[in-house]
């Protein structure tokens, strides 16, 4: 049985997307903002020669806080965090987050893998991670860890996704529970991330 | 209850200190697994405990370790507004100084201690100042002494320099020969390249700017405030502090023996 439910808050959950990502985001965001009662990490794989536009397209469009953490900050509740470009995020036993500059993991920094992974260890059987569309096959391998640290993993179904590999990816790695259309996935996550009434 | 991974990493953190007095114990642990993990395919390990059986019976074994867990990617002019911030808050300041010291704390393969040479001589400083670059890793102290990188990473070093606020063309600064970008040897002229370590050893000199970008991301907060106290202890007051961009002070025990100079590009400036 799944720790994760509906009515049952998650304590966090972590999102990457590539390739497509803003459509997606700008869909899936600003619901998932609403009454949000468990933070949300997000990794979009961005260019790493300028500061990223993420948070300004997304922070009028959202109803809680957007925001970059910072080295160290707690991952607190009800904040949108988004990756800046250039580093991997990854997040410690404390709760808190961290960065590193190692080498980018399939050519990305941030590594979709590298956030899913911490998270997992951390969280375990209180995560959700959720996969969307992307061009290559970062999120896959994290996908799985969540997944075996009894964690709940939602992707958005390669056939309706703009770019179809990072969801077939992880749908054939990580044998997620969930696997629908962009609506659907919106719908689970809200069940999940909402204060309960 | 401890996964018995993360037992096997806290035994083989310690064997490293008992055995090489290298103190890793301190590190953020999510970047040090994957380092570890890293290093345990590399060295064919199948577990922690078998890593820590080949280091402690291998010295050799502990020189290629050292590589998975220090080593990190940088650029030059990484962050180019940080460096842009420097021309404009930090230099005219540095300029009143009849001679000066500067601190590149965990310098690894060099290229921001480079970044600060180029800058300094573009800004008519280099004859006047001291450098230190220190890194725990002798290996990468190696690789910045020499000061050669592969060609294809010119090609962002150059934009990242131009976008710095730069008064040349980096190609001034390095000859190309075999895939290879050699830098001019004069910019090294008055640096001192050392093995130094934040989390075990002492202040060594007086300076008037430190730089120690994203090196402080893969410390925990007790280590950070350790290291900070080093760098406060070193600068002059006045002296400047710059960090890399995402990393801060507020969190810090530290936060109160500076002031932001300019935040949104991580100067600090000692009270």
């Amino acid at each position: 049985m799944l720790a994760v439910k509906p009515g049952k808050p998650a304590e966090a959950v972590v999102i990457g997307a590539s390739a497509g990502a803003l459509d997606a985001l700008t869909v899936l965001l600003p619901e998932v903002s609403r009454e949000l009662a468990v933070p949300v990490v997000v990794v979009v794989h961005l260019s790493p020669l300028r500061p990223s536009l993420l948070p300004d397209i997304l922070r009028p469009l959202c109803a809680s806080e957007v925001k970059e953490p910072d080295d160290k900050e707690p991952v607190r509740r009800g904040v949108i965090w988004l990756a800046p470009p250039d580093y991997h995020l990854l997040i410690d036993a404390d709760r808190t987050f961290s960065f590193s500059v190692d080498e980018p993991v399939k050519f990305s920094r941030p590594s979709i893998d590298v956030l899913f992974e911490s998270a997992a260890d951390v969280y375990r059987d209180q995560l959700v991670g959720v996969v969307l569309t992307g061009a290559n096959d970062d999120g896959a391998l994290g996908a799985r860890a969540i997944r075996r640290s009894g964690g709940l993993v939602l992707v958005q179904d390669p056939k309706l996704a703009e770019a179809p590999e990072m969801p077939r990816a992880a749908v054939s790695l990580a044998d997620p529970q969930f696997v629908g259309a962009l609506p659907e996935i919106v719908e689970t996550l809200t069940a999940i991330t909402r204060r309960p009434a | 209850m401890s996964s018995a991974e993360d037992i096997e990493i806290r035994l083989f953190l310690d064997a490293i200190f008992l055995r090489y007095h290298y103190d890793f114990r301190r590190y953020s642990m999510a970047s040090l697994k994957r380092r570890i993990a890293a290093a345990k395919a590399h060295l064919g390990c199948e577990t922690v405990s078998a890593l820590q059986e080949k280091l402690l019976h291998d010295p050799d074994t502990f020189t290629r370790l050292l590589q998975y867990l220090t080593i990190q990617v940088s650029d030059m002019f990484r962050d180019p507004a940080f460096f842009r911030a420097m021309r404009e808050r930090v230099i005219p300041e540095l300029e009143t100084y009849p001679s000066l010291k500067i601190w590149i704390a965990g310098c690894s393969n060099g290229e921001e201690l480079y970044s600060f040479a180029i800058l300094l001589r573009e800004e008519g400083l280099l004859d006047r100042t001291m450098l230190y670059a220190t890194d725990i890793n002798p290996e990468a102290l190696r690789k910045a002494e020499a000061g050669i990188y592969a060609l294809d990473r010119i090609a962002s070093f150059t934009e990242n320099h131009r976008l710095s606020g730069a008064r040349c063309s980096l190609s001034d600064y390095y000859s190309a020969a075999y895939g290879s970008a050699v830098f001019d040897r004069s910019l090294r002229k008055n640096v001192v390249f050392t093995d130094h370590s934040l989390a075990t050893d002492s202040v060594f000199a007086e300076v008037q700017v430190v730089s120690c970008r994203n090196v402080l991301i893969y410390f925990d907060r007790m280590l950070q405030d350790r290291a900070l106290g080093l760098v406060k202890d070193a600068l002059c007051r006045r002296g400047f502090l710059g960090l890399g961009a995402k990393e801060t002070l507020q969190f810090s025990a530290q936060a109160e023996s500076f002031r932001e100079l300019s935040l949104s590009d991580r100067w600090y400036q000692k009270c």
